[in-house]
């Protein structure tokens, strides 16, 4: 017969199904009482007959199933089965909500995190062939990734040959007029290739034309799609419409894709031409520029790098003043862009692996227990015909069963958590990090949770099937189930314990010490009063600002108007605020100490008068900035304790001059005070020799003003924008916010609040399952130790016997976790090297407390089994069986 | 005297079809027939030919309808279709080659013994 015909009585046997059974059923019936009726009257007795009929004609169970096989499709025993797990879990639902929800957390917490790192590190950057893309810099001992110079930049260009194209951004802002007033809208100022290396084209308009980033040219620019959007409605005649960008008219030429990002400076709206129109870019000495090149094919990164490097020291030959110390840093861009986010990453991926692990193990364990308990039932089903793989289908459809139900929970779990951590991460935050909004439920994503699911699935498939040996099942139909083989499990279980206790430790010892180095770095010496302190920035236009008086005179009149304002106690203004970064930095020379030409690295600040007063920095020596120190009066310098230490150390610094690398005349500024260190950098970082200028004797054109406040400061921003704004509608303030804010939200902090913050709700919720485990198993032994108590009671053991017993078992194996599990922190503390502060990898309170805490906790999950043990009643222990 | 798993493998479909060219049987005397032909040396676990008529079933070699014995007792009857008849020719000549080929192999060993 076809296939086709053969097909086609399948199909209409479905529909036939119970008429087939019982007709079957009757046929057989039929032929085996004939047999029966044969041996009788060949004079075998009743009962015999009956017997051996039986015999000859076989199992009906088996038979029945195997003609139900020859003639029903495959996937309908599958059905039945999946029928059949269903049922099972509803019988036991505690068993199977359990189950269930452990498996959401474990899946839940790992896909999370595993999107994360999917959108941080995975996906690829969305630019063509986003790996020949590197990121390329000058570099020098203090900054492995430092700034590129315009005229180094033009001779990379040059004379490299490993790169088919080399380009160059930087970030500016600009002020642009809107409806609400004046606005500082951010930007990046690129070199006319830069679209045209990241492979990325415009949807509206054209890219830069190659020379248009010359200064004949005239300003272009290019919009992002949302700005396109947001500010201009999407207009189609915005394309060669000319706006005034910080006073400049820039003709806009095209609008970016709605897809583009660039992670760098994630927040840009425009992106202009980079036109070497400011004195820095006309200075090899000066580096404000980031270098972005596209590897011709073939060509590795080192080989790039070491190119790079020649160059460089070509250069630092030829140039000895501005290039000493300049070496060259070549890295993949994607490393470049994500390099912060990195290791926290690759610490939260291990720590929700763990959870999972656990939850895993917490549910094989489970499945173990219910193995043992349903040996009697597949004992009988065995007897019954059930083949030895259909008895394992079996577990491997509940398997499939529970793990898809636990996988569906968890990723409504994981869609949930993904929604908060978003959250969780500020907008500026976000801003540098673009390629999080990528972050869902991506192709890489599914196949992980799919892999995830298909591993978690094996387990439990292969966990009771262990215990399905056929000898054993016979043996526990004769012997009803009393101990077969339960040694086995209970080794088995009791070391899955072991590894659950173990990694409980491993992630508590982390999240501890997470939480403790967080701790550290916000309470860090920061050398000032962060509380009660408004801030806002200051963007000067070019257009009514080019002298040097006129910065001043308006920074002055601004400090005293908001001087007046009620509620403010003091007022400074800063080029750079406290806790940003080592940056910003200058080149100096002391005169009358020997100088060898080593650029002398220190950071660089121009700050008012009030500033130190405002923040409530300490004075050490000398004298702070006074009205008069203006630009009529000779130059006056203060600097920081750090300064002071590494260039004069047993010196007074007070009375000293500083100059540039070459002490020309004009630079030359005199010590007249040292004040403590000001973190100037981020929580975590080193803190580096500072001077601060007096900000009327170099007036910059972007500022930061500091308000000390008595009512809460985020009540005065409102009050200080609009002072601003009083003063001058053009303009522009940005980064309304407080100090302590800043800082709360500072990369570094953030980083490690929420490294610790995860790592904690991982510990937590292992530290639970690994107690439920725990709990599990001494429970279940002890239910399988009750006619052995029973006898051991019935023999005259005391009650505190029985307690002991139990509990000495049960604190062999957390023990035995807790030894383990603290050997693992030390090695996993060692892993996350990176993002500790302040602790050491072997914190000995942190491990310490952490023992103390799963040792009671696993005291107190035993107890109550142990209670229970010495409570059994030996007479109904062993009249129970 | 030996269970199913002795008989030649493929070997009870053939004999059911053999059986039935005689006229329709039901199962037990198809399975009373196969005993009596091999003089009770192939005695198979009896229900197992129900599987195996079912496969016949499937594959239209033989046909069923449900008849009433002298008894007035209920019982399905089994009858050699066509297809069957051309099926059993198949199967008969595979079969004799298997033996011609088991015989050859096993002469020496008889010349020894």
């Amino acid at each position: 017969m076809s296939a086709a015909g053969r097909w086609m009585n399948r199909l209409l046997f479905l529909f036939r199904r119970s008429k087939f059974e019982a007709e079957l059923r009757e046929e057989m019936e039929f032929h085996r009482e004939q047999i029966e009726e044969e041996l009788r009257s060949d004079g075998t007795a009743g009962t015999e007959a009956h017997r051996r009929a039986a015999v000859q004609f076989g199992n009906t169970t088996r038979l029945r199933e195997r003609s139900h096989d020859v003639v029903a499709f495959r996937w309908e025993t599958v059905v039945q089965d999946i029928r059949y797990a269903v049922r099972q879990m509803t019988h036991s639902p505690g068993f199977a909500i359990t189950a269930i929800l452990m498996l959401a957390l474990g899946i839940g917490a790992s896909v999370t995190i595993f999107a994360f790192v999917d959108a941080a590190l995975l996906q690829p950057l969305p630019y063509a062939q986003p790996d020949r893309l590197m990121d390329v810099t000058e570099s020098l001992a203090l900054f492995p990734r430092g700034n590129l110079s315009y005229q180094d930049y033009l001779d990379w260009k040059r004379l490299n040959t490993v790169f088919t194209s080399l380009e160059i951004y930087n970030g500016s802002g600009y002020l642009l007029q809107t409806a609400e007033g004046t606005e500082a809208v951010p930007g990046v100022r690129v070199s006319a290739g830069f679209f045209h290396t990241l492979g990325v084209v415009p949807v509206e308009g054209r890219d830069f034309r190659p020379g248009e980033d010359a200064v004949s040219e005239a300003p272009v620019g290019l919009l992002s799609y949302a700005t396109w959007q947001k500010r201009f409605g999407g207009r189609r005649d915005m394309i060669g419409e000319t706006l005034k960008l910080s006073g400049v008219p820039t003709t806009i030429i095209g609008v970016l894709p709605p897809d583009f990002q660039f992670a760098p400076r994630g927040s840009a709206e425009i992106f202009t031409t980079a036109q070497p129109t400011n004195g820095c870019e006309k200075r090899r000495s000066c580096h404000n520029l980031y270098g972005i090149g596209r590897l011709k094919d073939g060509v590795t990164v080192a080989t790039a790098l070491a190119e790079m490097k020649g160059i460089a020291q070509q250069l630092e030959r030829q140039y000895p003043d501005s290039n000493r110390g300049q070496s060259a840093s070549v890295m993949p861009l994607a490393r470049a862009i994500t390099g912060d986010v990195r290791p926290i990453l690759f610490v939260l991926l291990g720590g929700a692996a763990l959870l999972l692990l656990i939850a895993c193990v917490n549910v094989s364990n489970l499945l173990l227990v219910r193995a043992e308990k349903r040996r009697q039932e597949m004992a009988v089903r065995g007897a019954l015909g059930a083949s030895r793989v259909r008895l394992a289908r079996q577990y491997v459809t509940e398997g499939l069963v529970l793990v898809l139900l636990g996988t569906a929970a968890g990723m409504a779990v994981a869609t949930v958590m993904m929604r908060v951590l978003h959250a969780m991460i500020s907008k500026q935050m976000l801003a540098g990090m673009p390629y999080l909004q990528g972050m869902g439920l991506t192709a890489h994503v599914w196949g992980f949770t799919v892999t995830v699911a298909l591993l978690a699935a094996g387990l439990f498939s292969i966990a009771p099937i262990l215990r399905l040996p056929m000898a054993a099942l016979r043996q526990s139909l004769s012997d009803g189930g009393r101990s077969g083989g339960s040694t086995f499990w209970r080794r088995l279980g009791a070391n899955l314990v072991i590894v659950e206790v173990a990694i409980a430790v491993v992630l508590l010892s982390g999240a501890g010490l997470l939480s403790k180095s967080l701790w550290k770095m916000l309470h860090v010496d920061l050398g000032f009063e962060s509380d009660h302190i408004a801030t806002l920035s200051v963007d000067l236009p070019a257009r009514g600002f080019e002298k040097d008086t006129q910065r001043a005179q308006f920074a002055q009149s601004l400090l005293d108007r908001i001087q007046s304002l009620p509620g403010v106690q003091s007022v400074g203004l800063t080029t750079t605020l406290p806790v940003s970064c080592n940056c910003n930095t200058d080149w100096v020379r002391f005169v009358g100490k020997p100088y060898n030409g080593i650029h002398n690295e220190v950071d660089n600040r121009e700050v008012s008068a009030a500033f130190f007063q405002t923040l409530r920095a300490k004075l050490v020596r000398g004298r702070l900035f006074t009205q008069s120190d203006d630009a009529t009066h000779p130059k006056v310098v203060l600097v920081n304790e750090s300064l002071a230490k590494k260039y004069f150390p047993g010196e007074d610094p007070i009375g000293k001059k500083i100059g540039d690398t070459e002490l020309t005349p004009n630079s030359l500024r005199e010590i007249i005070g040292v004040v403590s260190d000001i973190k100037d950098s981020a929580l975590d970082a080193e803190e580096w020799p500072a001077e601060y200028e007096a900000f009327a004797q170099d007036p910059s054109s972007y500022f930061s003003v500091l308000v000390r406040t008595s009512p809460r400061p985020e009540s005065m921003l409102p009050a200080l924008s609009a002072a601003v704004r009083a003063l001058n509608p053009e303009v522009g303030v940005e980064d309304q916010t407080t100090l302590e804010q800043r800082i709360h939200d500072s990369p570094s902090a953030w980083l490690h609040r929420s490294a610790a913050w995860l790592m904690g709700g991982f510990a937590g919720i292992a530290f639970l399952l690994s107690m439920i485990g725990l709990y599990g198993t001494i429970s279940y032994s002890v239910s399988q130790r009750k006619r052995e108590i029973g006898v051991r009671m019935a023999l005259g053991a005391q009650r505190s016997t029985i307690h002991g017993m139990i509990l000495r078992e049960a604190g062999r194996l957390s023990c035995f976790g807790i030894v383990a599990g603290v050997g693992c922190s030390i090695a996993a503390a060692n892993l996350m090297g990176s993002l500790l502060f302040g602790v050491r990898t072997w914190d000995v309170a942190t491990l310490a407390a952490v023992v103390v805490l799963l040792a009671a906790a696993s005291l107190l999950a035993c107890y109550l089994p142990s209670r229970r043990a010495a409570t059994v009643n030996p007479v109904e222990a062993l009249r129970a069986e | 005297m030996s269970r199913k798993a002795d008989l030649m493998p493929g070997t009870l479909d053939m004999m059911i079809l053999k059986t039935l060219t005689r006229g329709s049987l039901h199962g037990y005397a198809i399975a009373q027939s196969i005993r009596q032909m091999s003089d009770d040396v192939l005695t198979v676990e009896e229900g197992s030919l129900y599987p195996a008529l079912q496969r016949l079933l499937l594959e239209a070699w033989v046909k069923a309808e449900w008849k009433r014995t002298p008894s007035n007792r209920r019982v399905r009857v089994y009858t050699l279709t066509a297809t069957g008849r051309k099926q059993l020719g198949v199967e008969l000549s595979r079969f004799e080659q298997m033996v011609a080929a088991i015989g050859r192999v096993m002469r020496d060993v008889e010349v020894e013994g």
